[in-house]
């Protein structure tokens, strides 16, 4: 049982070793460098973040060291292992999870822990004590039997995890563990990695979010193929000092002033941040704001401290291409009136057999709002808003969008209607043309139409360079685009975006949001599913859901407001919206999730929460 | 907490890995309707619609009988054929009407009998008869105009014998048919079935579920354990093996005890020769998914390349000796070809080993190609 132990060296200080490590893929006609000369150590017991842009080479690196590529150049070796000439051995004491976690979705979670013990051959004797510590530390015990498709996404992800911990991995690869993930999962699976370290697992993880590569030892950012900074958090922030600051006081108007400061040479990065816009500066010296005070009188400039992201953005946003979708505007849409109602919920239910996906809602949407819907996996957010689209009946309660009853007038509805579905929805074997004329067609417009419409598309989210390239082989920033700009062809006075930043990378993210800020700006209403807290910063309004009912409502500050405590005065939104589940977790919801010890026996009656609508 | 990492090349940790991935296979089988549809439902509606349904037996064919001078002789002709079981006779008043009801498809065949019938047969001559075919359905003219011809022959032999007057044909056919003496067609039709049924479940069920294993990202995960390849594969063929003798022995059963199909040869040859078929059919579908890597394309393939030959060209219904000789040729790439005429024989003709032991050793010889092929191409790495 030990014979591979003996040829694993002790106390090497270092997990993974990797020199002029190189990877190339041919895609068509295309040589792409996926890797360019890596050479990195990992060292062992601690967590190491990689992190970068998507198509970075994030998860090629991770293949490279699971053994599961190989590498056209350079050595890699895990543990003193080749993982090419010593594969078994390698896969013997590693765990890797990849992004779509290789689980068995037609069997049920205690069936797949036994598959992956079988696979790496844990002891029977081991298997109870095991699997009891495991669906304990998962809080999956009460689902043993659940089948692993009809899971939650965090409890997939959960699930996962626990496969690859089946073994006691020494060395624990992860990609994008927390893609997609609400943030009491999140919370969860970031608890169990912490676990592993402190008994001596060495973890290596992709993420997208940075604030947890901020909690990792070690961070590795790639860009491009190559490795552009190595090295501990912090060493990150000194780069820093004296080029952060919040600027308060723009009120009810933060958005504009966030797209404002971004347009400044001195600033590279704007972003808003609760109720003020927080900037990251060229130099160190503070951002100068005399040409913005005759539009806000009253704004204060206070120096904060760097955040990782900070860094990441000035690192990053020099080598990435710029796109201004800030302009992503449908040139006939005029200032309008702020006042009028677009979308009107009242009591709205839906039930699905005997299960009530939405109970009873009630909210209204301002034109030109952002108005945004959060809620952890399963809380109805997707039902309600397939609800709003027009694609899915309510049981109950009116339901009308730009004054349109839903239940009669669907179709008439659906033509004021922009949706951009999280998996984009794109023909991936056409081209950008061809799919952009696919929409243009679908929502009718005339052939004169057409080809405005179709010209302003390619110009203004900069995809002209890309018309002839088939969709499904583009970056998936520039899928993002095109997916918008489909959803915006018909000039559409409300926009739907289901989780668009899912996944996406910060810089991504920032330039997806100035082109929402614009549209609303412009009136036109977007409502937004998220499970990113950061971003529902950016509404205006949002609510937050769970197990189909209304949490909370409003603006994000009173939100934030419900979660003050004398141990807490300045909750996050996400402190928020962790407090609010927990509160309700007691009573009814989430009762599961925070069940009793053992909880074998002590299956709960809500499990149908659980179930992701 | 590092101190039992298993050693993977460990001859129980192997049997515990491979238990493992034959157990989640059969978990996964009993989860998907769709695999057990195939493998147990669709024999039976295959069987049925074989069975009963299709025949390439011509009875009951509606014949029209014209008799220009009726008589007697006429009578006792025309009385023969309505105690056949292959016609049911309608007859006409004279040669048009009969002809406007061919036309019209009412009938098959026109049989007419000359004036002069009674006059030729009387006077002990050949007494022709005139028989005119609807020649649209090949198959059915063929076989109405033979037994037409066997009427006829055994009518004018019964007239010769009774009046005791030696045959002015002085050569008569003496008619046995072998093995199937009642030429039923289902005979042979349902034991060439069991080679398509088991065609679906080998290679068709097989190319999907290991695509599947591709399009879900369960094979990445695999790959990352210390599964070998090797592992992988026994693991999907020792389930769908099972499976397959599964819809094998339920297609044997029923063709034996719901059809009647006689025997006549030995269960453990069916049985031998069904294993290195089935073997063929899932090394050719392990191969197939692992080429494609994608459910929808490995099903478009696996039904182009083994379903539908096995269907068309494995003489299970029409006959490999009257194709053209390239296609014949083609036929001796299609395993279904050898169990076909292996089922065929050791159902209706018995243990013949001068049939079995040749088409045996090309379905060992396919097997091996198949299986050897898809441990080859089955890919270690990702990319």
């Amino acid at each position: 049982m030990t014979a591979v132990l003996h040829s694993i060296p002790k106390n090497t200080a270092v997990a993974v070793a990797a020199t002029g490590l190189g990877k190339h893929f041919t895609v068509g006609q295309r040589q792409i460098a996926a890797l360019e000369g890596i050479t990195l150590n990992i060292r062992v017991g601690v967590v190491s973040a990689l992190i970068g842009p998507d198509g970075a080479g994030k998860t090629t690196l991770l293949r490279l060291i699971a053994g599961l590529l190989a590498p056209d150049h350079g050595t890699i070796s895990g543990f003193g292992l080749d993982p090419m000439t010593q594969t078994d051995a390698v896969h013997a004491i590693t765990g890797y999870m990849p992004q779509r976690f290789g689980l068995y979705e037609d069997l049920t979670v205690q069936e797949n822990l036994d598959l992956y013990a079988d696979l790496h051959g844990v002891p029977t004797r081991l298997r109870s004590e095991r699997f009891h510590e495991l669906l304990e530390m998962t809080k999956l015990s009460a689902f043993q039997d659940r089948l692993a498709g009809k899971l939650s996404g965090g409890m997939k992800q959960k699930l996962g995890l626990a496969c690859t911990l089946v073994a006691r991995p020494r060395l624990l690869l992860l990609d994008e563990p927390t893609v997609g993930v609400d943030p009491v999962s999140r919370r969860e699976l970031w608890l169990i990695i912490e676990r592993m370290v402190a008994s001596g697992t060495t973890v290596l993880m992709s993420t997208a979010y940075l604030d947890e590569a901020e909690r990792c030892h070690e961070i590795f950012m790639l860009h491009a193929g190559q490795m552009i900074r190595q090295g501990a958090p912090d060493a990150e922030l000194s780069l820093l000092a004296g080029r952060c600051y919040e600027i308060h006081g723009a009120e009810n108007f933060t958005r504009r002033l966030q797209s404002r400061l971004a347009e400044q040479a001195n600033i590279v990065d704007a972003v808003i941040q609760v109720d003020a816009v927080r900037v990251v500066t060229a130099q160190p010296q503070p951002p100068t704001l005399d040409d913005l005070a005759a539009e806000f009188p009253s704004l204060t400039v206070t120096s904060v401290r760097p955040r990782f992201e900070d860094g990441f953005i000035v690192r990053l946003k020099p080598l990435v291409e710029q796109v201004n979708l800030g302009r992503a505007l449908s040139p006939s849409t005029q200032a309008v009136d702020r006042e009028g109602t677009v979308i009107e919920v009242h009591e709205v239910e839906r039930w699905f057999g005997d299960f009530q996906a939405v109970k009873r809602i009630s909210f209204d949407v301002k034109r030109g709002e952002v108005f945004g819907l959060l809620g952890a996996n399963g809380a109805g957010k997707t039902t309600t808003f397939r609800m709003l689209c027009g694609l899915l009946p309510p049981s109950g309660g009116q339901l009308r969008v730009t004054g349109i009853d839903l239940r009669s007038a669907a179709a008439k509805a659906r033509r004021r209607i922009g949706y951009m579905s999280q998996k984009f929805s794109l023909y991936g074997a056409l081209s950008v043309r061809q799919n952009l004329e696919f929409f243009a067609s679908a929502y009718r417009l005339d052939r004169g139409q057409r080809r405005v419409r179709l010209d302003w598309a390619l110009d203004e989210f900069q995809l002209a360079a890309y018309a002839e390239s088939s969709s499904g082989d583009l970056p998936l920033g520039h899928k993002q685009r095109l997916a918008l700009a489909c959803a915006l062809l018909h000039e559409p006075e409300i926009l739907f975006l289901d989780e668009p930043t899912s996944g996406v990378d910060p810089l991504m993210r920032r330039a997806f949001w100035s082109a929402i800020n614009a549209l609303a700006e412009q009136g036109v209403t977007v409502l937004v599913t998220t499970h990113f807290m950061e971003e529902a910063e950016y509404c205006d309004r949002l609510v937050i859901m769970a197990a189909g009912s209304l949490l909370a409502a409003g603006r994000p500050k009173e939100i934030r407001a419900q979660a003050r405590s004398p141990d807490r005065p300045n909750p996050t939104l996400e402190d928020a919206f962790i407090q609010l589940l927990h509160n309700i977790a007691g009573s009814d919801v989430g009762a599961s999730q925070a069940g009793p010890k053992g909880g074998l026996q002590g299956r709960s009656p809500q499990q149908s929460e659980q179930t992701p609508s | 907490m590092n101190a039992e990492h298993s050693v993977p090349n460990d001859p129980s940790a192997r049997r515990l890995r491979l238990s493992g991935l034959i157990r989640k296979e059969f978990l996964q089988i009993r989860r998907d309707l769709s695999s057990i549809a195939i493998a147990f439902l669709l024999p039976i509606v295959l069987l049925i619609i074989f069975g009963y349904g299709v025949s390439l037996d011509a009875r009951h064919e509606r014949v029209g009988l014209v008799a220009e001078n009726p008589g007697p002789e006429t009578a006792d002709f025309f009385s023969g054929l309505q105690g056949s079981e292959y016609f049911q006779p309608v007859t006409f008043s004279d040669q048009r009407a009969a002809k406007a009801a061919l036309n019209r498809r009412q009938i098959s065949a026109i049989v007419r009998l000359r004036s002069d019938f009674s006059r030729q047969s009387l006077s002990g001559q050949s007494a022709p008869i005139n028989v005119v075919v609807d020649g649209v359905d090949a198959n059915t003219a063929r076989l109405v105009s033979g037994y037409l011809q066997g009427v006829w022959a055994g009518w004018l032999q019964r007239r010769l014998d009774e009046r005791a007057i030696e045959s002015t044909q002085s050569v008569l056919m003496q008619q046995r048919i072998w093995f199937n003496p009642a030429v039923r067609s289902r005979d042979y039709l349902v034991p060439g079935l069991i080679a398509v049924i088991m065609t679906l479940i080998g290679a068709l069920l097989t190319a999907m579920v290991v695509a599947r294993e591709w399009d879900r990202g369960t094979l990445e995960a695999l790959m990352a354990t210390p599964v070998s390849v090797g592992e992988v594969l026994i693991g999907k063929l020792v389930p769908y093996y099972l499976l397959g003798m599964g819809g094998m022995a339920l297609s044997i059963g029923m063709a034996i005890f719901l059809f009647e199909v006689p025997l006549r040869g030995s269960l453990w040859v069916l049985f031998v020769t069904g294993s290195l078929f089935l073997l063929a059919a899932l090394g050719m579908g392990l191969f197939i998914s692992i080429i494609a890597q994608n459910q929808f394309l490995s099903g478009q393939v696996a039904i182009i390349t083994t379903f539908l030959p096995a269907f068309i060209l494995s003489g299970f219904i029409f006959d490999i000796d009257s194709m053209p000789v390239a296609v014949q040729s083609f036929t001796y790439l299609i395993a279904a070809r050898y169990f076909v005429a292996i089922l065929q024989t050791v159902f209706l003709a018995g243990n013949v080993w001068e049939v079995i032991i040749p088409n045996a050793l090309a379905l060992a010889l396919m097997a091996l190609v198949f299986l050897t092929l898809a441990a080859r191409r089955m890919p270690r790495r990702l990319g």
